[in-house]
């Protein structure tokens, strides 16, 4: 793919993440402040709740769309920074490569963690 | 060492780069924060793939990798990666900004006293600077009344 392809995903990816993660952040780590005001959980990593959320449609589609494109900007940054140390075509070829597979695989684990917890039953 | 070799290195600092600001100022050190803060973010999101692939195997796993999780050390650890996030998305968004175009000015004739992109993005640079400290003061005051 076209260099300026991937540049193109990872501003995009950067926008899905920023509403995505920006939602996660603020049930998981805004809680205390959210609860005073009345809104959310207690505890929002309690297994009540984290199972709750987890077996709800939206938030299993929300986690597989913001692992995949996390894992994207993550890595073609990660990419990015290692490609400006001068490194010669193999050992890039061999990075670039090893990010794919590497990216690959966490999303296709991931995500089979999202529907697995999704159809759980009795929990 | 070869000229293709020597050609790449002509302008590459690598990572002392990061460290130096130079006649490049304050952006510059955003630059590196904003990388920093990503190598960070990158490598708690890999093992957050891991522990969260435990609710696989029910509740019962859950709390225990929670549990584990409890300690002063790595609440201090997540509060981290939370100041991290809020300084890279607001970051993020000046720089998605300013790559297409926004808040730089529009170019002219060169005429003293001689304006460049950087101070016309400035004021953006603040505000964003601001906003990113709002965030982590209002995520370190949830820890704080977390951690009470």
């Amino acid at each position: 793919m076209r260099e300026s392809k991937l540049w193109f995903w990872h501003i995009l990816t950067a926008v899905i993440i920023l509403v995505l993660l920006g939602l996660h952040m603020g049930i998981m780590h805004l809680s205390a402040i959210l609860n005073v005001l009345g809104i959310g959980p207690d505890d929002p990593t309690k297994s009540a709740e984290v199972f709750h959320r987890s077996q709800q449609l939206f938030f299993m589609i929300t986690y597989i769309l913001l692992l995949g494109a996390a894992l994207f900007h993550g890595l073609y940054g990660l990419r990015s920074m290692l490609f400006e140390l001068s490194l010669s075509k193999t050992l890039e070829k061999f990075i670039g490569g090893l990010c794919a597979v590497a990216g690959f695989a966490l999303f296709v684990y991931g995500s089979y963690v999202a529907v697995a917890v999704f159809q759980l039953k009795g929990v | 060492m070869g000229s293709r070799m020597q050609n790449r290195l002509k302008n590459n600092l690598g990572l002392l780069g990061w460290l130096s600001g130079g006649r490049y100022g304050a952006e510059r050190y955003a630059y590196a924060l904003h990388r920093l803060s990503g190598l960070g973010i990158l490598a708690y999101f890999l093992m957050h793939i891991f522990v969260t692939g435990s609710r696989v195997r029910g509740p019962e796993s859950w709390e225990s990798w929670m549990a584990f999780f409890s300690t002063p050390l790595f609440k201090i650890g997540e509060l981290l990666v939370f100041l991290a996030f809020a300084y890279h998305a607001v970051n993020g968004i000046r720089l998605i900004l300013v790559e297409f175009g926004y808040m730089v000015g529009k170019p002219g004739l060169p005429s003293y006293p001689y304006s460049y992109s950087t101070l016309r993005q400035r004021p953006l640079f603040v505000v964003v600077m601001v906003l990113a400290a709002v965030l982590m003061i209002i995520g370190g005051a949830d820890f704080y009344h977390m951690m009470k």
